[in-house]
């Protein structure tokens, strides 16, 4: 069952009663509400700034924003040095383009020198659609995870996505925030807990006994939830946890789940390589061994088509989810 | 226009000559790093830390200072040793270049080390920050200048041209790029690895004012920094012609000494084991007149 004190949506496992809006559109609102509480905000944007949804904060606070162009390299340079002056940068494009074409200066001029920038990589995972694969990112969460320094970001929702540039502002590091461009289910709520760095218990079958723990990130924490729903028809006691913190992992939320169900499936919308999965098995490896099967993209590249039927297509569904959790209770943890 | 008298010109000279002879020492200390640079950088360096910029080695946090920031991050030795000459630290720690534990990293590091304003060593990305920061300093409505040190070899980065085009457009007043043009890269020369001329009407048709100078002329330096920061409205970019490693006859003008330290050079002119006392003698014959126009 939902887990109480997660205070989700009373209808979060009926699809068809929940509002949908894209993870964005939370970012935008909350990044004009950063930028009334913190006058060093400013925004940065190439090119692409009614998509990424800096457009409000662009016309409230014109002069706090700064058009680069395509120009994603010099926009990470850029804003280091802005941030050395005492500004906190916000830079937005496409997760494909930043942070997938600026790699090096986000490394060098960002993380190893110490300023900090908020990082923004919309229109994240294969949900974009009819863009195709050059523009789906999904080797994002990886390439940000291994910088030091670095703290990574995957709301699950619009609510969510608000509270996260809200906290991010608070915490000024070097942070990467991963949004996505489709609409998805809110399913959470203003009372929904929310750190940076905290995973969060989103259902939980019962708190002394688990057989399966669902570990997700992102608009997937939503499928998660419904897969637990079914597995629970089954008669399995499930936890479903909502990691929106890749890096610093929540290692005692993750562990305290591995000790208890013995057995983990990752849930994201990303390679299985680098991401999620990975930051999860690099953990429980260390600490705790017990099986786990990754759900997510296996080492392909996205395709042309809507958001629904590509989760499906590359095996990020609900029912995906359901097997994956079936398959990992047959795995013997010895 | 002649913003500098004579006296204070021998003065920066010899205060240069110290500061070459430091770099010689601490890649002698070092075992490794690049020769050519630092040494045909060495005047310019001089000029802005003992003449030009507003900064405080006892406060390097002075809010009202002049930000230099260093993209060609590899000739770091100058930028460390003039840094110790202007009192930022020791001298003495200048030997520990290179060394495991020590603040003055391979490439430098912000947070190692007072009066390094940036991390660097990636090409091209220097310049982008220092748009940066006069970009937020207009904001703020500070006087700060940023001096954007940059090098010849670098304009062949993208990057480059981004945060050049970008600083057009914003007319950024308050950035003095300064790029060594010592036509050397580390496979070669310039004009046959990747052509970078004319830069000057490159840059002028990126909306730039640009002023050549010999790099090696103290007062040229001096004049043209000094007419940089009263032109309003456009970003300047003032090209110094240097001679790589300059100052020690043979190292100068070679692209082979880019990377390589006095010990472990070219032998064809001085064998390897006499190039380091080899170098501080030639110096030490030439204090007070490095002066192009004398050549």
């Amino acid at each position: 069952m939902i887990f109480k004190n997660a205070q989700l949506h009373e209808d979060s496992l009926d699809i068809a009663k929940l509002e949908q809006k894209p993870t964005r559109a939370g970012f935008g609102e909350g990044l004009v509400e950063a930028g009334d509480k913190d006058p060093s905000i400013v925004a940065l944007c190439a090119d692409l700034t009614e998509s990424t949804m800096i457009l409000p904060f662009k016309k409230k606070y014109p002069a706090r924003f700064v058009e680069i162009g395509v120009a994603e390299q010099n926009m990470a340079g850029v804003a280091s040095g802005m941030s050395a002056i005492g500004k906190l940068p916000v830079i937005s494009s496409y997760a494909m383009f930043s942070p997938g074409r600026n790699w090096e200066q986000i490394r060098t001029t960002i993380c190893y020198n110490e300023q900090p920038v908020i990082i923004v990589g919309s229109h994240a995972g294969v949900s974009v659609g009819p863009d195709g694969a050059t523009h789906q990112a999904v080797e994002d969460m990886a390439i940000m995870r291994v910088l030091p320094n670095m703290t990574v970001v995957s709301p699950c929702d619009m609510v969510e996505a608000k509270k996260a540039i809200l906290a991010a502002a608070v915490l000024r590091k070097p942070l990467y925030l991963r949004l996505h461009r489709e609409k998805s289910p809110i399913f959470t709520t203003l009372a929904t807990p929310f750190e940076i760095g905290k995973a969060e218990i989103f259902f939980d079958s019962d708190a002394s006994a688990c057989d399966v723990a669902i570990i997700a990130t992102g608009p997937l924490v939503h499928n998660a939830l419904l897969a637990a729903g079914e597995l629970e028809k089954l008669g399995k006691k499930v936890r479903v946890i909502n990691c929106h913190t890749i890096k610093p992992l929540d290692e005692k939320t993750i562990l305290d789940a591995a000790r208890m169900a013995r057995h983990i499936v990752t849930v994201e919308e990303h390679q299985v390589a680098g991401g999620l999965g990975s930051a999860v098995a690099e953990l429980v490896a260390r600490e705790y061994p017990v099986p786990i099967e990754f759900v997510g993209v296996q080492n392909r590249f996205g395709e042309s088509g809507d958001k629904n039927e590509l989760i499906e297509y590359f095996g990020m569904g609900v029912s995906h989810i359901v097997s994956a959790a079936q398959k990992v209770m047959n795995r013997s943890n010895q | 226009m002649n913003y500098v008298d004579d006296k204070k010109v021998i003065e920066l000279e010899l205060k240069a000559n110290d500061i070459r002879q430091s770099i010689i020492e601490m890649l002698v200390s070092a075992g490794s790093g690049h020769s050519a640079g630092p040494l045909g950088m060495a005047d310019v360096f001089t000029a802005l830390y003992f003449h030009l910029l507003k900064h405080d080695p006892k406060n390097p946090a002075l809010v009202d200072r002049d930000f230099v920031v260093l993209s060609n991050g590899h000739i770091c030795p100058v930028q460390y040793a003039t840094l110790a000459h202007a009192g930022y630290f020791p001298v003495e720690e200048l030997k520990t270049l290179r060394k495991f534990g020590s603040r003055l990293q391979g490439h430098p590091h912000r947070t190692k080390l007072p009066g390094i304003e940036t991390s660097s060593g990636p090409l091209g990305s220097g310049i982008a920050q220092a748009v940066g920061m006069a970009i937020a300093l207009r904001m703020d409505k500070k006087t700060n200048f940023v001096y954007g040190l940059v090098s010849d070899g670098e304009q062949d980065c993208g990057i480059a041209w981004e945060a050049a085009m970008l600083a057009g457009r914003e007319q950024l007043w308050n950035l003095i790029a300064i790029m060594d043009r010592n036509n050397i890269q580390i496979d070669g020369f310039t004009e046959d690895i990747m052509p970078l001329e004319p830069l000057r009407a490159k840059y002028e048709a990126f909306g730039w004012h640009v002023i050549d100078v010999d790099g090696h002329n103290m007062a040229e330096i001096v004049n043209a920094v000094e007419e940089a920061k009263a032109i309003y409205e456009k970003p300047k970019m003032i090209i110094a012609h240097t001679i790589p490693g300059k100052g020690v006859d043979f190292m100068e003008r070679r692209f082979e000494w880019h990377g390589n330290p006095p010990g472990k050079g070219p032998i064809d002119k001085v064998p390897a084991d006499r190039q380091a006392e080899e170098a501080l003698r030639e110096l030490r014959t030439l204090n007070g007149k490095i002066r192009s126009e004398h050549e």
